[in-house]
């Protein structure tokens, strides 16, 4: 059977309970269970994570985010997944990306200071020989991640019994 | 001079959801499962459009039939059920589905007229009748047949001698559907009797298992149906008030007349983002109704957990369950008190509802588990 519904629930929600995402998709629970391990063991599902909105974290107004652009010059013997094999071992790197445009690879960097990301960028790297050109961005404000609004979105002005 | 209102006003009851809604809108956080409408917004493209067009300062009338551009493209959507309509001859746009039913009873209904009305069904059918002076004929649906009509049933009430028939499938307050062989039965009462059919299909696209299939499109039909719809369910546009009728030429030509001089047309903007939602958001009424099917999987679960009898209902956003208690009038208050649980009893909507209650699952999923949660502990 098809996957591709549990996968969709997962990721709209992965805290729905195994017997929620049995009655939403009309299979059995033990059905669900078994799906989703196999969708583990085959690394379609590589994790579960929550959507934070750092900013509503009081004590956490240090948190800083930023975008990294990073060009790199390839070689015979250098390709882009060695590079990205480099970047992504670093605990600083949330999130890294091949992209298509003015630059190579996307990187998500978090760090508590704009101090220790700039630090992070230019000792780690800049310095490394593939990387040629790095362009750091800092996030300013998130309003939608992962498909979650972080404003309040739409009310719901509806009456409460209509025919 | 004191005003006094017509006969036929007060020939009408207050709306049998009235009571209801105001013992719910008393009481604070009450998780409804009584709303007939979608909790979504309208696509955000169609917001767009309307947003657009009262940028560019399009707020005039229209032709009263509608927009050209709208009935065209109400017209190409139609192929999807196997419908075709001439957008110049035969499309009517108006303020909601609900416009275009009164519309018609108006054009078509003389006084004395017998409109057989399959039951349970939607508050405003009742009235539309007769305040077009036409005589309602209750034709109730039976709990046994799934809440389809038969034409065991049609015989029953006497439809043979009717001259209209209205219902509506996908069905508000049931959630039932009818399939091909059983929607092809009603076609062939309908022609040995000579009974001309409103057909309501506001709900045609929230179909969830099979096709939706309209009885226009059956051999000797069309000429005898006007098909309803519009953009409030799919689209969830419900405030926007843009439903639509097609039918043939004379039809809706007298339609029109009354049209015109109530409406003049449709409104202005809703029918910029109906042009859009048409064009441009397909996939969003599609995320829509895979949201609604899975949350219909997740409510008949829970009732049938719970030992709850629910036929499977396979269109609208509604379920139908049977009421637990004797009488669900009592059951639905005593629920609503409890637990603050608001579902609106079946005799609401008319003949054929008794000893049901109606649960729309047009509200998020968080809410619907709430409510079944607090349900089953009511239920104890």
């Amino acid at each position: 059977m098809d996957d591709r519904d549990i996968l969709e629930l997962l990721s709209e929600d992965a805290r729905h309970s195994t017997a929620d995402i049995a009655r939403l998709t009309d299979r059995s629970e033990a059905a669900v269970e078994e799906a989703i391990a196999d969708l583990e063991d085959r690394g379609v599902i590589r994790g579960y994570t929550a959507v934070v909105d750092w900013d509503a974290v009081v004590d956490d107004d240090e948190r800083v985010r930023a975008h990294v652009e990073c060009n790199v010059t390839l070689d015979r013997e250098t390709s882009y997944r060695d590079v990205a094999r480099r970047l992504a071992g670093f605990p600083e790197v949330e999130g890294l990306r091949l992209v298509s445009g003015d630059y190579d690879f996307a990187l998500e960097v978090e760090r508590d200071s704009m101090r220790e990301v700039s630090r992070f960028v230019s000792d780690k790297v800049a310095p490394l020989p593939e990387i040629t050109q790095t362009v750091t961005h800092y996030i300013m404000e998130t309003y939608k991640q992962s498909g979650h609004r972080f404003d309040d979105g739409d009310d719901d002005d509806r009456l409460s019994v209509t025919p | 001079m004191t005003f006094d209102p017509s006969e036929r006003v007060r020939s009408v009851p207050p709306s049998g959801i009235r009571r209801f809604f105001e013992l719910a809108e008393e009481m604070d956080d009450v998780i409804s499962l009584g709303v007939g409408e979608p909790d979504f917004s309208a696509p955000w493209a169609a917001r767009e459009a309307a947003i657009g067009a009262l940028e560019r300062g399009q707020t005039s009338y229209t032709a009263n039939r509608g927009k050209r551009e709208l009935r065209a493209a109400i017209a190409a959507n139609a192929r999807r059920w196997d419908l075709d309509y001439d957008p110049d001859e035969e499309v009517l746009v108006t303020a909601g589905a609900s416009e275009a039913i009164d519309v018609a009873c108006r054009a078509l209904v003389d006084p004395g007229d017998t409109v057989a009305v399959a039951q349970p069904c939607y508050v405003s059918y009742r009235p539309a009748v007769t305040f077009a002076g036409g005589e309602v004929l209750d034709v109730p649906t039976r709990a046994a047949d799934d809440f389809a009509l038969t034409p065991a049933a049609l015989a029953a009430a006497g439809a043979d001698e009717a001259d209209l028939l209205l219902y509506c499938y996908p069905n508000n307050p049931t959630g039932a559907t009818m399939d091909r062989s059983e929607m092809a039965a009603v076609a062939d009462f309908c022609r040995e009797h000579d009974l001309a059919v409103l057909s309501d299909e506001i709900y045609a696209d929230l179909t969830y298992e099979g096709d939706h299939v309209s009885i226009a499109t059956f051999d000797g039909m069309r000429e005898r149906t006007i098909v309803f719809n519009g953009f409030s369910k799919a689209y969830a546009m419900t405030g926007l008030r843009l439903g639509y009728a097609l039918g043939p030429s004379e039809v809706i030509t007298a339609m029109n007349r009354v049209h015109q001089y109530t409406m003049l047309s449709a409104p202005t903007t809703a029918q910029h983002a109906a042009i859009e939602a048409l064009d441009g958001c397909r996939e969003a009424v599609a995320e829509m109704r895979e949201q609604y099917d899975r949350r219909r999987n997740f409510v008949l679960s829970r009732f049938e957990e719970m030992g709850v009898d629910c036929f499977e209902a396979t269109g609208a956003f509604y379920v139908f369950p049977e009421c637990p208690g004797d009488d669900a009038e009592a059951f639905a208050e005593e629920l609503l008190a409890a637990e603050s649980v608001a579902m609106v009893p079946g005799t609401a909507f008319g003949a054929g509802g008794e000893g049901h209650l109606r649960a729309s699952y047009a509200a998020g999923l968080d809410e619907l588990r709430d409510a079944m949660d607090r349900i089953e502990r009511f239920l104890g």
